[in-house]
């Protein structure tokens, strides 16, 4: 028994000193916590306000303090001009022309940039990055004889996907390159090959495939790119939504219109986002 | 494979390489990093292009053939599973680019994977197996389409020592069962050593020697290959007449032609006996033991000799005979042996 004593003392310093140290610790994790806390209400509540006290401005009643819907029906009835359920329309259009044009160009490209010409990559990645860098007025000068002659053959406000498919590249590219970095794309392609795929297999059956999640963020940011943009589509005179936001706070004192169109875009970016985060998980079960 | 060459830039891969694997043969090809031995294998591939030569497969050029028209299975290094696919759908993809009809597919799988002793997983996805089974997976979709050549690209040099040794054994056992020639890179002597028909040491993109593991060990064709397959002690000496004489003990030369004057023999460590020396005498043979590492049944004793330290490779038992600090007396063995020059660097093993 005396050689267990001395064992026995140092387990019960170790007990007398266990509780204190562990008290320390779980009064840090509180503080910790109770910080998390306050900075994740503070900022919650810069964002979220704005966006409630604009909710409850476009189901203001006609008296002060009252509710009423008016508003949020004179956004399918509001004849402008410019009317705003077409711009609605067009808008939303052109967000999915958007999405799949760049989609279609960028994910091939950055395929077979990664497989085939890796050299290429930095250049690629310059050239994706580029609009990022140039101001949106800047690029319109660009844009704005380009647009005269297409104006010529079609004056619809869809032709704008031709400036938004750059204007989201590189957000897209960032998106995409994310994905492809976390896949060994070269093994995965040679293991396909040496299985007798071809480059159109391995590319759409074997790395696309992979890259899901990239993919669907991609498009969220180009859908919100195309949903919020206004500069390049104002300066090039065609009417999206933001465009006709701005025109309605310009020429009406019906304010109410305003703030539910803004509302309802919102909301249908956030349904947006819902929806791709949840059909990113799905398509992730079971999966890494 | 005929006289193929391959450089990157101004380094050559690969310099005018022939080689010969007969069916059925599993043929291992052993060498330091950069050697060319993985560049060997990817040309053969198709997944690189030689710059000159010739490949032919059952007396077919596929030299210009792309890699998905060459009907070669392969295994690479890294793991390779398709993430988005199960196990099962991993082994029948091979299959379905060929169009095999849905059925024919599965059983066809399951039987692959039964052969790997994997059958149980076939609906995981790659992520939920371990390492060494994700590679016996990526060998199952390998054979799934029945390669005229199974191609292994140091398979197992991601995995740990004991899951390495199972898999190298079933690899040979579903090797010899398939009947498949198959060409095997590792960096690893002891892999090689123990499952192929014939070893091919290369250096600097050529072949040094190809011949079976035991030749290429107790009969290694240069210096090299004696420094790179298994230990040797390399001890200063004096060629003279057919022999080189090594701390007063003459031994036969491999190769008689070397002409007189001085090198560095090439002794293995089994080759050298121990026994203690109470004799108190000095002499070119008698030393201290400093170390000794057990190997297991055998152990590997470190002798200083005053000028020089030499390893001996002795049965465990004796070894224990012979602590640290005992004077022994050392024996050669007089067995053929091979010399390089006087100063000519040891070869490291990467």
């Amino acid at each position: 028994m005396a050689a267990v004593s001395p064992l026995s003392a140092e387990l019960s310093g170790a007990e007398t000193q266990g509780p204190q140290a562990r008290g320390l610790r779980a009064g840090q994790r509180r503080r910790l916590n109770v910080f998390r806390y306050l900075v994740f209400t503070i900022f919650g509540l810069f964002f979220l306000l704005p966006l409630l006290a604009m909710v409850r401005f476009s189901l203001q009643g006609k008296k002060l303090g009252t509710w009423s819907l008016a508003a949020w029906k004179q956004i399918a009835s509001y004849k402008g001009p410019p009317p705003l359920l077409p711009a609605i329309e067009v808008t939303l259009e052109l967000a999915a022309i958007t999405s799949v044009v760049m989609l279609i160009l960028v994910v091939p490209t950055m395929i077979w940039v990664r497989l085939r010409v890796q050299w290429f990559s930095r250049v690629l990645e310059f050239l994706c990055l580029l609009p990022l860098t140039i101001p949106a007025i800047v690029l319109v000068v660009g844009w704005a004889p380009i647009y005269n002659k297409i104006e010529r053959v079609n004056v619809s406000a869809l032709m704008l996907f031709w400036a938004y498919v750059i204007l989201a590249l590189p957000y897209a590219y960032r998106a995409l390159a994310a994905g492809l970095n976390t896949i060994d794309a070269p093994t995965l392609s040679e293991a396909a090959r040496s299985l007798g795929a071809s480059w159109f297999t391995v590319m759409f059956r074997i790395i696309a495939p992979n890259m899901w999640q990239a993919i669907l963020n991609a498009l969220l940011l180009t859908v919100a790119l195309v949903l919020g943009e206004f500069t390049v589509a104002y300066l090039l005179t065609y009417v999206n939504l933001q465009v006709e936001l701005f025109s309605i706070s310009r020429n009406t004192t019906n304010a109410g219109v305003l703030f539910s169109a803004s509302a309802a875009t919102l909301l249908f970016g956030f349904a947006l986002l819902l929806i791709l985060s949840y059909v990113g998980r799905r398509l992730r079960r079971g999966r890494p | 494979m005929q006289g193929l060459s391959r450089h990157y830039g101004s380094v050559v891969a690969l310099d005018n390489l022939d080689l010969t694997v007969h069916a059925g043969e599993l043929i291992a090809l052993l060498g330091p990093s950069g050697c060319g031995k993985t560049t060997t294998l990817r040309l053969l591939a198709g997944l690189e292009d030689a710059d000159t030569g010739q490949i032919t497969v059952g007396g077919t050029d596929i030299t210009r053939r792309p890699a998905n028209k060459r009907d070669m299975g392969m295994v690479f290094q890294a793991y390779s599973l398709f993430p988005h696919m199960t196990v099962r759908q991993n082994v029948a993809f091979g299959l379905r680019l060929r169009r095999v009809a849905a059925s024919e597919r599965d059983r066809r799988a399951l039987e692959m994977l039964e052969l790997v002793g994997l059958s149980t997983q076939a609906d995981r996805y790659p992520h939920q197996i371990s390492g060494g089974q994700q590679q016996r997976v990526a060998l199952a979709r390998a054979l799934a389409i029945e390669p005229q050549v199974l191609l292994l690209d140091e398979p197992l040099s991601a995995l740990d020592a004991k899951v390495r040794a199972q898999l190298r054994d079933q690899i040979r056992r579903i090797q010899l069962e398939v009947g498949i020639t198959t060409l095997f890179v590792t960096h690893d002597q002891e892999e090689a050593l123990a499952i192929a028909d014939r070893v091919g040491v290369m250096r600097d993109g050529k072949l040094e020697q190809l011949a079976p593991p035991t030749d290429v060990y107790s009969r290694p064709a240069t210096p090299f290959v004696a420094e790179f397959v298994g230990l040797s002690n390399r001890l200063a000496g004096t060629v003279s007449g057919g022999t080189v004489t090594v701390r007063g003990r003459d031994l036969p030369l491999v190769d008689l032609s070397i002409p007189a004057g001085p090198v560095t023999a090439l002794v293995r460590p089994e080759a050298v006996t121990l026994a203690s020396d109470s004799s108190g005498d000095s002499g070119p043979l008698v030393g201290t033991v400093i170390a000794s590492t057990f190997l297991g049944a055998t152990s590997r004793v470190t002798v200083d000799l005053g000028d020089t330290t030499i390893l001996a490779q002795l049965s465990t038992s004796d070894a224990t005979a012979l602590p640290a600090g005992s004077r022994v007396a050392l024996t050669i063995r007089p067995d053929p042996v091979l010399v390089s020059a006087a100063d000519a660097p040891a070869v490291t093993e990467e």
